[in-house]
């Protein structure tokens, strides 16, 4: 088991105020990611869950039992840090097995469990080598393998592939998926990045400021975003904002369109009229960059490839179902 | 634009460091020299430098005079037992200052230090009437204890700046895993600490084995280190160079040892923080 329920936590340090008050619900054994913007607060949260820091107010709940004045061992959560944190003078079997120690196993079992654990984690043939022999994504991998031996009720992940290039990002990313879909052990992941964070959750938590702008699917915040700073922060390339005429028009302060939901039009004429300022061609896709005077920059996308260049005249029309609205104070206008 | 190293530019910086290093040991030189020579000899102008009458006559009178063996084995117990206890008291406050450090722990820090920048003499006559009438004077108690706190700030410096470097994160990982206070700093802390703890003991050592000011004031025999020894050659009858030559070899004669095979470890000590 791994529900884990934060009610109404708050961290201060001294006069700053990092989390004002977060309360949230999350269900055993699903992936949940905290995202958002740096300095947001995401971290601290999770440190909070973890221990590490204590709450300034309010109750952290695990499997219904609240854990604020419990040490960090004791809330049966491991953690994997984004500097994977090894320890630098014990081989790989002494850091995947040294909490098994601390919890005063028999050798033969933490032998057996470790030695588990690396074989799922293709970790075998290196188990007496000392963390500095090892590639970067050896030594995320052995950070995982130390939160899983524990047989944790949930894992915490902070940032841990923000250390690793490109390519073998994506490849850790699902192969943590699939790890923790295998287990089913409730995993709370930190990251800035919003594309993990849409293809790695169950839910995501939208922080900004030391608040929880939303909790939902990543469907969810994609379609129903419930405020400016959620229909910012997600998707890729950004939402366009407009306001002024078109919005007031619909009944909003501001409206948001999605690049991928404005159409295309060669000619110029009808909905937003622009220059092309900059044209991105990625094969699979075309991102146009267009001025559209008043309007400010408008970003689209074509899927496929478009022959149009910087300086050609076009028009972008939005799919009337796909306009986000927004009120005077960035709320959602739903209805 | 990088400096070309010309072969006649090594050969000169060659040699200028040979010339320093030189003049640095020179005086040493000298005095395992003049160890050797007879007294007439040792301050014969112009001095001989090698060819003279090369003599173990001043050895022998000085283990005769004063036994060598009686303060070499004061001053291991001296400089060791106040090196053992230093570092048993700052591992603790040098891990508490470095892993939870509070609004005050640079004040602590800076306090600490300053206790170094006041001349011991100052405090001379108060810690001598003390030791008088707690009967610590000519004790090795009584050595170890203020050698021990007269080193104490900089072993807590040193341990301190080692302990910085370690990442917190892995303490962190360590408590997730389970770990007591007590197990991080056994089976965590200390081991990631070794290189520092080596250098901070070996640099403590030859401080507490040279300290002269406080072991020359405040023993006399009974627990007298090496550094007594030496200074009872400079006496109201005189300097004797010869032998007072031969007591200092005699005296430095350990810790060079230990210095010349623990150089590494020593200069990475002197040098902590200011190359990575």
């Amino acid at each position: 088991m791994g529900q884990i329920t934060l009610q109404g936590v708050q961290k201060a340090f001294g006069p700053v105020h990092i989390i004002k008050g977060a309360d949230l619900d999350i269900a055993d054994g699903s992936f949940v990611v905290f995202v958002g913007p740096s300095g947001c607060g995401k971290t601290t949260l999770l440190r909070l869950i973890a221990g590490l820091e204590d709450v300034t107010d309010g109750r952290i709940l695990i499997d219904g039992k609240n854990v604020v004045a419990v040490p960090p061992a004791k809330r049966g959560l491991s953690m994997v840090f984004q500097s994977y944190a090894l320890y630098p003078h014990m081989s790989v079997r002494g850091n995947i097995g040294f909490g098994l120690k601390m919890a005063g196993l028999a050798k033969d079992e933490i032998n057996r469990k470790v030695e588990a654990a690396a074989a799922t984690l293709n970790l075998t043939p290196y188990l007496e080598r000392k963390p500095r022999e090892l590639s970067g994504g050896q030594r995320q991998r052995v950070a995982i393998g130390r939160a899983i031996v524990r047989e944790p009720k949930a894992f915490l992940f902070d940032e841990p592939l923000s250390n690793l290039d490109a390519a073998l990002r994506v490849q850790m990313r699902i192969e943590v998926t699939r790890l923790q879909k295998q287990l089913g052990t409730t995993a709370i992941y930190v990251t800035h990045d919003q594309v993990e964070a849409m293809t790695m959750a169950d839910k995501i938590v939208v922080l900004n400021g030391g608040k929880i702008e939303q909790y939902g699917s990543p469907l969810d915040l994609y379609e129903k975003p419930a405020n400016l700073f959620v229909a910012g922060f997600i998707g890729s390339p950004k939402m366009n904002f407009v306001t002024g005429e078109s919005a007031l028009q619909r009944g909003a302060f501001t409206i948001g369109v999605r690049p991928e939901h404005l159409k295309i039009e060669r000619d110029g004429a009808g909905g937003w009229p622009g220059t092309i300022a900059v044209a991105e061609h990625l094969g699979s896709d075309t991102f146009l960059y267009v001025d559209a005077g008043q309007l400010g920059m408008l970003t689209a996308r074509y899927i496929g490839e478009l022959s149009l260049h910087a300086g050609d005249r076009v028009s972008l029309v939005p799919e009337p179902a796909r306009i986000h609205r927004f009120n005077e104070s960035g709320n959602a206008i739903r209805g | 634009m990088a400096r070309i190293a010309t072969t006649q530019r090594v050969a000169v910086s060659t040699a200028a460091a040979w010339l320093c290093g030189f003049l640095i040991f020179f005086p040493i030189l000298w005095m395992v020299l003049a160890s050797f020579k007879t007294e007439l000899e040792a301050f014969a102008i112009p001095p001989s430098f090698l060819f003279f009458h090369w003599t173990l006559e001043n050895y022998a009178t000085v283990q005769e005079r004063s036994d060598y063996l009686h303060h070499a084995l004061n001053s291991i117990i001296i400089a060791g037992g106040s090196t053992l206890i230093a570092l048993l008291i700052a591992i603790p406050a040098a891990w508490s200052m470095a892993f939870s450090p509070t609004k005050r722990t640079k004040d602590i820090l800076l306090w600490m230090l300053s206790t170094k920048m006041m001349p011991p003499v100052g405090v001379l006559v108060p810690i001598y009437l003390i030791y008088k009438n707690v009967g610590l004077l000519d004790s090795r108690i009584g050595l170890i204890f203020i050698l021990c706190l007269g080193n104490l700030p900089i072993v807590i410096w040193m341990l301190f700046t080692y302990f910085k470097e370690i990442p917190r994160d892995i303490l962190e990982a360590a408590r997730m895993d389970g770990a007591t206070v007590g197990r991080e700093l056994v089976y965590v802390l200390t081991p990631m600490a070794i290189p520092g703890l080596a250098s901070t003991l070996l640099l403590n050592l030859i401080l507490a084995w040279n300290e002269a000011f406080w072991t020359l004031n405040l023993s006399t025999s009974e627990a007298a280190p090496l550094t007594v020894f030496i200074a009872s050659y400079s006496s109201p009858e005189g300097l004797f160079w010869a032998k007072l030559s031969a007591a200092s070899t005699l005296a430095i004669a350990p810790i060079l040892v230990l210095g010349w095979f623990s150089q590494k470890q020593l200069v990475r000590g002197l040098t902590f923080g200011a190359v990575k």
